[in-house]
């Protein structure tokens, strides 16, 4: 009997409900996603049920960060409760496909929740209604009360991966700088957030200047540029005990834009000396350097293929603000980016198959991406400003920050898909910029 | 004990940093900064005292503005270096940190590169008109400091600079 017990991190464990319901079967409700533009499928997801006293609240919370992980695609629309015409009230019972037809949901999450002092439980089921089955095993979920929203965000991740055959992305983090003030005395702090910018968390104060956090593969670390000793530093950060240490401190020299490489051991990093920029890369445990550029130009914003293999960056050794590819060992560059134009901070996407860039051309910015080998561009927003792009952990959707112009700009984060659809404002408590994608959560 | 410690780091870092240079960040390309108050008390600090920082920023001038994009030094610029190339190797008790700037129209990496191509445009200059190398350090703040912040290229252009920012004077 199938009853797998998935726990990680210590705050939620999974479960495999027993006796599924029929064999497995993919079933006809799916979303492909393509570059077409789609109608959202209709779903419901009443609010969970309570098993135990007082927990009405908690089922009802849940079911709306469920719903509202699942809209937040674009892929979904949610059918309001005051169409509903059967009401949930006991997880087991046999569910009347009949009443959701009738209101047209195609896809159904029920579920049901208890609570035992910060002991949490929650069970769900996921109904293709047009087929009248259950699509897929349902499963169950414990942790803690106060980590609910990751428990939500575990059932959204889901039931996308199961209608649309990708993984999901809504238990995941982002680390980004959080930011006040006017743009002349703009105080910058490294904050973590969910990706849907609950629980923001403050990682370092704001007497200094932060930059550009960038997450390991697996979350535990942040690096970042501070201006901590009056010049931009690169620093790496522990997550979980905020204890940081700087990677290099060496007179006559800048250091910012650092990356990790999916070992997470090694860093990419631009140093400036005198004039020039160039890329470095560094063994944060040995501490062994090896420079990867060498040329009079600016060379900076490295980013590594999700194999580790080479390393995309930009460069104006052209003349102009380009993007290139090279070995992770550095060498002969390949140029990938030439339309009209200036390109910077690319990022190579966790399926390896894209690039997200920044382009400025003709007084705007965009967020873009093209292939690896620079073919197929496709612009995905225009404003004054948008900038500094990263994935999220399946490679579907685009962070960046937007700036509006004039004395009273404010930078706020965005995201898109990669199909240039569902341009959103991600809601942070004060304005924030330079985002970092982290993994999806174990 | 750790907060305490990195506290004490902190007042440190800004000892070292600030207390000699109020304007730190290049700010104040106003005649009305009050140099004076944070110095070290043994310079009478009036614009009128020729050894003054405050002489330096607002007689000799104490920045110089770029073209988009650009790191290249204008006439007007070399001019307003050569003035700060005699100021100082007349008043030998300073050093400096020469801060560059870019507008916000680029990336941020791009611009901190820039900033650095700038500052470093500048430090080149003054080394050449005789001043000591170990007397001027670099820094780039990139897009991050901005004096003025309306989104067109009157602000912008004076945005795009490099600042002399004096610090020690009389230290010894």
């Amino acid at each position: 009997m199938m009853n797998r017990v998935l726990c990680a991190l210590g705050a939620v464990c999974l479960t495999a409900l027993v006796p599924a319901l029929a064999t497995a079967q993919s079933g006809p409700l799916r979303i492909e996603i393509t570059e077409g533009v789609i109608e959202p499928l209709p779903v419901a997801v009443p609010d969970l049920v309570a098993e135990t006293a007082g927990s009405a609240e908690m089922g009802a919370q849940l079911a709306r960060v469920i719903a509202a992980d699942l809209t937040g695609t674009g892929l979904f629309r949610e059918l309001p409760s005051s169409a509903f015409i059967s009401q949930v009230t006991d997880f087991g019972a046999p569910v009347q496909y009949a009443d959701w037809k009738a209101i047209n949901a195609q896809a159904l999450v029920t579920g049901a929740v208890s609570v035992s002092g910060n002991q949490i439980n929650v069970k769900f089921r996921l109904y293709d209604v047009f087929s009248g089955a259950e699509l897929g095993d349902g499963l169950q979920f414990a942790g803690t009360t106060d980590g609910w929203r990751r428990i939500a965000h575990k059932v959204a991740d889901v039931v996308y991966s199961r209608i649309t055959g990708e993984s999901g992305y809504f238990d995941s983090r982002v680390v980004f700088v959080s930011e006040t003030g006017p743009k002349d005395n703009r105080r910058k702090r490294l904050a973590v957030m969910d990706y849907d910018g609950a629980n923001v968390q403050y990682l370092t104060g704001s007497e200094d200047i932060v930059l550009a956090p960038r997450f390991s593969k697996t979350g535990d670390r942040v690096l970042y540029t501070s201006y901590e000793t009056g010049f931009p530093r690169i620093y790496v950060l522990d997550v979980g005990s905020v204890q940081r240490r700087v990677l290099e401190n060496n007179q006559g020299t800048m250091s910012f834009a650092p990356r990790f490489a999916p070992d997470g051991q090694t860093v990419v990093y631009s140093i400036s000396q005198g004039s020039n920029t160039d890329i470095h890369s560094m063994n944060i445990n040995s501490g062994v350097t090896q420079r990867l550029t060498n040329t009079p130009a600016i060379e900076t914003a490295p980013s590594f293929s999700p194999d580790g293999a080479r390393i995309v960056f930009e460069s104006d050794r052209s003349g102009s603000q380009q993007l290139y590819v090279m070995s992770a060992s550095g060498g002969e560059a390949t140029r990938i980016s030439f339309g009209e134009g200036r390109y910077g901070t690319p990022v190579w996407s966790p399926r390896g198959d894209l690039i997200a860039f920044t382009k400025q051309s003709k007084g705007r910015f965009h967020i873009g991406v093209m292939r690896v080998d620079g073919s197929e561009e496709r612009l995905l927003t225009a404003s004054f400003l948008d900038e500094g792009p990263t994935w999220s952990p399946n490679g579907r959707v685009i962070m960046f920050a937007r700036e509006t112009q004039g004395a009273d700009g404010r930078s706020t984060l965005y995201s898109v898909d990669i199909t240039g659809r569902n341009l959103r404002p991600v809601r942070t408590p004060e304005g924030g910029s330079d985002p970092s994608w982290g993994p999806l959560q174990r | 004990m750790k907060l305490k410690s990195s506290l004490l780091m902190l007042c440190a870092a800004l000892s070292v940093a600030a207390c000699t240079n109020p304007d730190r960040f290049g700010g104040g390309a106003g005649g009305n900064d009050a140099f004076g108050n944070g110095a070290n008390g043994a310079i009478a600090g009036s614009a009128s005292d020729p050894s003054s920082p405050a002489y330096f920023q607002q007689a000799v001038g104490d920045r110089v503005l770029f073209e988009v994009d650009q790191s290249t030094l204008t006439a007007e610029g070399r001019a307003t270096l050569d003035g700060q190339a005699v100021w100082l190797l007349q008043n030998a008790d300073f050093t400096a940190v020469i801060e560059g700037h870019a507008d916000e129209q680029g990336t941020r990496e791009y611009n901190l590169a820039l900033g650095a191509r700038r500052a470093d445009a500048a430090r080149a200059y003054l080394v050449t008109q005789g001043v000591q190398p170990g007397r001027l350090q670099v820094v780039s703040y990139g897009k991050e400091r901005p004096i003025e912040i309306c989104s067109q290229e009157a602000c912008y252009a004076k945005n795009r600079r490099a600042v002399t920012v004096l610090a020690g004077g009389l230290s010894s």
